[in-house]
């Protein structure tokens, strides 16, 4: 499956530093020593810190704010704040309802943890008891805390101005109707968790003026810095020109991160009313309860098909609770629209239909997290094809292989138009079937287990659409629309390589793999190329990391420009060999003809040192180029991975280990076959978490129950096992060397393999289990019911 | 999450810091290994006026064998345990315990009395002490009084500690050596709370045994009858006999309504005692 293009990497694919290079991360020197910088490690003069009072109540009018005579000059309420816009994100499907989300509460507060008013300090303790002193004065309103009930009439409204919960509703049908008749149909309701991201770092943000530059700088713990610009320039009215967006390192984003936050535009309005730098560093229970929510799906589905196990159709009501704002860029919808086109995933059928709701609820706002809606329609589909495997009498693994994407239909459309490049689905599911070893869980089934657990064996499959661009997100109308991807590339006078790029790094190990892509393209050694990026000043203009699209783009941004520049010095190389500019070409950094080579190093010094050696008709850009890149097409790559994992339940105690687990994975052309493995471990990780323990509960009146990481479980290093990788490279089609995006992918299969095995270990009880996380109570509680419903009644 | 502003003191010896805590119209919280006061302080949800620091109270760290008991000053830490410091009386029944609770940063400075002081029913040691059938020495400027250790916790965080008074000792019996122990817990992740705890110390040759069902809402319950668990006599053939439907109708009787919690607090049960019959 490999990709047989001929890099120009002398030292050949899987070795050296370039692409297929398991190169060690460059910026591990810094993070392993502990010398990274990050918005909490920053320290400016005259810095003072912020804390927030935030609304106790998940729905209330604001009565009064009552601020203690001597703290009248730190507290701010959004009466102080003239000029600043509430955030809006706006899409542009039809139906959308807007929301505007001021960014200190003005009138009501519509989640528990918004903000209602700033207090500044010169220490985050001090702020914290001003925050204290100042009391609201608040009624009460009915809480819409149950997306579900929040649809039914009567119940409360969250905008008063609308008049119901939905911020939009969507319809998808194909030919449902010719489905009905299928001897097979199964029905179930089946619920995801509200999660929280829980990246190691939280928000944070600095903000201070630069008179001489009349410009605002905000350091910010963000992933897409130039959209973070161009949302506060919304907020605050200010020209772009005169706002800076510095993201340093950052400690993981997983799309939290990519979102514009109430208080970067508090801290940017206060910073400039107030003279001086301010800093808030989001706390962890700010985390939990306050932001950073996501996953909570509950679907009604219905899948028909035929006796044989090959799929007459899918029937689906997916609803998405939404939160009470619409988040920027990203919008209110994407989770539950997304839902309806992404569903079917890699299945073919012939009928197809889907509704969705993006409701309303007084809960914090809905954000995009890793594998955005695919974590849940993955749980919904795989669960349901266990169903329709028990109905036809066949093997889970046996119904996915009749019914996936063949290879040889590659290029495929799927019912939702999704264009799928390239791949082999069914065999990664055949992989990761013989590698599981299901006939031998079988035997071992039959036998029973000394230690009178009862074991499963369960799979899943899912497809990743990354680096998605113009044709797909024009559609959605959202304030944000990916075009073409640059990058600049700047030989130094001393023949070192700088990189500027707009996409982030907060985990992927762009320092690594961009520095991989230049030394495929010009032969510099990885160890002299420095890779710029988190900085509107310093980069080129780009939507930034998300979507599992900054090794496509910005990779191919980076080797369009790296192969501009190494033409530019091309030239200027045979020049200096006295050779005609076709009878030399650029290799492992040095440019050679027969009369002998002249390498990059001393190519930039004759640009920048010695102009008087130049061909007459040089490039007058010199060695320095901004590029642009967009794949051939841009509806996406696709890469994919089959999931299997062995579980044993604990039926007494309702508990869950995962014995083994193995992924077979394509993510196309691998630059860093090592990068693609931890993108792949720390996916899992989240995965689990979604599986087994992440969970943010809320009771009737709109409390967040999980407050602190005590009662909000992630995954540990007891939690995670070991999985077993195989890699297929399938190229794309379409990108620079065949890449694909895998960022997302590790994360999206695991609660539906885990979950599948799980109710494979419990089967012969009767027991199933249709909602994550799969939690001992639960496990325990479907057990129970179960045999309460055998009982003979009395 | 950073603490109100609190006062702050640390003194040198017992009667001190009893002075300390006797302060009339000083709202006073003692802190030792800090690792619940700590997290509760900064949460806001705790927010006294002045701190008590007992970790540099000498006498408070002792740990000796005193005749058929073991002493354990209330700052022994859970290490001091779970790394065999303090001399063991219970056939390493103490030793287990402090080595499962939470993770080793907590058990480094957390101590067995603050623990205790917490009262937090999902902790380990308010179930395991009850069923080793120790005994917690209180003092205060008044005097000290001896309270057994199911009778100290009375509630979810609520202890029989006076205003003014500390826990400064603990005294753990010498187990029989005739004398099983058992003790199990279900947790989400090792290291974090326990959602149920069985811990058990039954003398089959002496038809005795302490049986205490932990972390539930309320106080752990050390079982009145515990012959009852075992069909109305402690035999060597206990484990045989172990009953969940006794076991089950206490906790339902102690006002744990949910079937499943029920379920899961038996399972642990018995596989206490399945361990002390090992």
């Amino acid at each position: 499956m490999r990709n047989e293009r001929d890099f120009s990497s002398a030292d050949g694919a899987g070795a050296g530093q370039g692409v297929g290079a398991r190169l060690p991360r460059k910026e591990d020197d810094r993070l392993m020593r502990g010398r990274g910088q990050f918005v909490a490690d920053i320290r400016l003069a005259g810095l003072q810190d912020v804390a927030f009072v935030r609304s106790p109540l998940a729905h209330a009018r604001i009565r009064a704010i009552d601020v203690p005579e001597r703290y009248r000059a730190n507290v701010f309420t959004a009466a102080d704040l003239t000029g600043v816009n509430p955030i809006r994100a706006v899409s542009g499907l039809p139906g959308f309802k807007i929301s505007e989300q001021p960014v200190l509460a003005v009138g009501k507060v519509r989640q528990v943890g918004e903000l209602v008013a700033m207090c500044v300090a010169p220490t985050r303790a001090e702020a914290e008891d001003i925050a204290a002193a100042v009391t609201l004065d608040l009624e009460e309103l009915p809480a819409v805390h149950d997306m579900r009930k929040a649809r039914e009439a009567g119940s409360a409204l969250v905008h008063e101005e609308w008049v119901d919960n939905v911020f939009l509703e969507t319809n998808f049908e194909v030919d449902i109707s010719s489905a009905l008749d299928a001897p097979i149909k199964v029905t179930r309701e089946i619920s995801t968790a509200r999660q929280c991201m829980s990246p190691l770092e939280g928000r944070g943000v600095v903000a201070t003026f630069d008179q001489r530059l009349d410009q605002l700088t905000l350091y910010s713990a963000a992933q897409m810095p130039h959209i973070t610009r161009s949302g506060l320039a919304e907020c605050l009215g200010m020209e772009q020109g005169r706002i800076r967006v510095v993201s340093p390192d950052v400690g993981g984003g997983f799309g939290h991160k990519g979102i514009l936050l109430p208080e970067e535009v508090c801290l940017s309005w206060l910073t400039m009313h107030r003279g001086h730098p301010v800093r808030w560093t989001e706390d962890r229970r700010e985390h939990l309860t306050a932001s950073s929510n996501c996953r909570e799906h509950h679907y009604r589905i219905t899948v028909y098909a035929d006796r044989d196990g090959r799929l007459r159709g899918i029937d689906c009501e997916a609803t998405v609770d939404s939160g009470a704002y619409s988040s920027y860029p990203f919008s209110a919808c994407l989770e539950a629209a997304q839902v309806a086109s992404i569903l079917p995933g890699p299945y073919l059928m012939p009928a197809y239909r889907c509704r969705t709701f993006s409701v309303a609820t007084n809960k914090c706002p809905i954000l995009p997290y890793r594998g955005v809606a695919r974590s849940g329609v993955c749980f919904a589909l795989e669960l349901m094809l266990d169903l329709v495997a028990v109905e036809a009498g066949l093997e889970p693994g046996e119904v996915r292989l009749r019914n996936l994407v063949r290879p040889e239909q590659m290029p495929f459309d799927n019912i939702t138009k999704k264009h799928f490049d390239s791949g082999d689905y069914p065999e990664a599911m055949r992989r990761a079937l013989a590698s599981i070893d299901v006939e031998g869980v079988r035997a071992r089934q039959r036998n029973g287990e000394m230690d009178g657990r009862r074991i499963g064996v369960g799979v899943s499959i899912y497809c990743e659409q990354a680096a998605h661009g113009t044709s797909v997100y024009s559609g959605w109308g959202i304030p944000m629309v990916p075009g073409h991807e640059q990058a600049s590339a700047r030989l130094t006078p001393d023949g070192g390589l700088e990189l500027r790029v707009g996409v982030h790094s907060h985990g992927q190990s762009m320092e690594t793999t961009l520095a991989q892509v230049a030394h495929e393209m010009l032969g510099v050694d990885t160890a002299k190329v420095r890779l710029i990026l988190g900085d509107t000043a310093m980069t080129p203009y780009s939507t930034g990391t998300w979507g599992s699209r900054s090794m496509v783009m910005a990779g191919g941004a980076v080797a369009a420009a790296c192969r501009e520049l190494g033409e530019r010095a091309r030239r200027i190389g045979a020049k200096l060999l006295q050779h005609d500019p076709d009878a030399v070409v650029l290799q492992n950094g040095e440019v050679r003809g027969v009369n002998g080579s002249v390498t990059l190093r001393e190519i930039a010094h004759t640009w920048y040192r010695r102009p008087q050696d130049l061909p007459v008709d040089v490039d007058p850009g010199g060695l320095e180029v901004t590029s642009g890149y967009k794949p051939q097409r841009d509806s996406g790559t696709f890469s994919y991975a089959a999931h299997a994992a062995l579980v044993a339940v604990d039926c007494q105690l309702g508990e869950i280990e995962i014995l083994d687990y193995v992924i077979v994975e394509d993510g196309g052309t691998l630059v860093n076959p090592m990068v693609v493995d931890g993108q792949i471990y720390g996916g899992l990780a989240q995965g689990i978490g979604t599986a087994l323990y992440e969970e943010m509960p809320f009771d009737a009146a709109g409390q967040p129950l999980a407050t602190t990481l005590a009662d909000y479980l992630l995954p540990g290093p007891t939690e995670v096992p070991a999985p077993r990788l195989d890699h297929m490279e399938t190229p794309s089609p379409y990108t620079q060397f065949g890449m694909k995006g895998i960022g997302e992918g590790g994360a999206i299969a695991p609660p539906a393999a885990i979950a599948n095995a799980v109710n494979d270990a419990l089967r012969p009880l009767g027991v199933e289990l249709m909602q994550s996380p799969i939690t001992p109570y639960r496990v325990v509680e479907a057990i129970l019911a179960r045999r309460d419903a055998e009982r003979p009644a009395a | 999450m950073k603490p109100a502003p609190f006062g702050y003191v640390r003194p040198r010896d017992l009667p001190a810091a009893l002075a300390a805590l006797g302060e009339p119209e000083v709202s006073a919280r003692i802190i030792a290994g800090g690792q619940s006061l700590g997290p509760m302080l900064n949460l806001r949800l705790v927010e006294p006026q002045l701190i008590v620091d007992i970790t540099g109270l000498a006498e408070l760290k002792q740990a000796e064998r005193c005749g058929d008991e073991l002493v354990l000053g209330a700052c022994v830490t859970h290490a001091d345990i779970e790394d065999g410091r303090v001399p063991d009386v219970t056939g390493g029944a103490m030793q287990r315990v402090a080595g499962s609770i939470a993770y080793r940063a907590v058990r480094n400075r957390g101590t067995v009395g603050g623990s205790l002081s917490h009262a937090d029913p999902a902790a380990d040691w308010v179930s395991a002490l009850a069923a080793f059938g120790a005994k917690l020495t209180l003092r205060s400027l008044a005097g000290s009084r001896t309270l057994a250790m199911e009778a100290f916790v009375v509630g979810a965080l609520e202890s029989a500690l006076r205003a003014g008074e500390i826990v400064e000792t603990i005294h753990i019996p010498v187990m029989p050596a005739s004398a099983h122990w058992g003790y199990f817990k279900a947790c989400r992740k090792p290291g974090e709370f326990a959602h149920a705890i069985g811990a058990v110390m039954i003398d089959p040759s002496a038809g005795t045994a302490r049986v205490v069902i932990g972390a539930i809402d309320s106080a752990p319950i050390l079982i009145a009858n515990p012959a009852e668990l075992f069909g109305g006599r402690i035999g060597g053939d206990y484990k045989e006999r172990f009953d969940a439907r006794v076991a089950d109708a206490i906790l339902a009787k102690a006002g744990v309504a949910s079937p499943a919690h029920r379920h899961i607090h038996v399972g642990v049960l018995q596989r206490a005692v399945r361990e002390a019959a090992a």
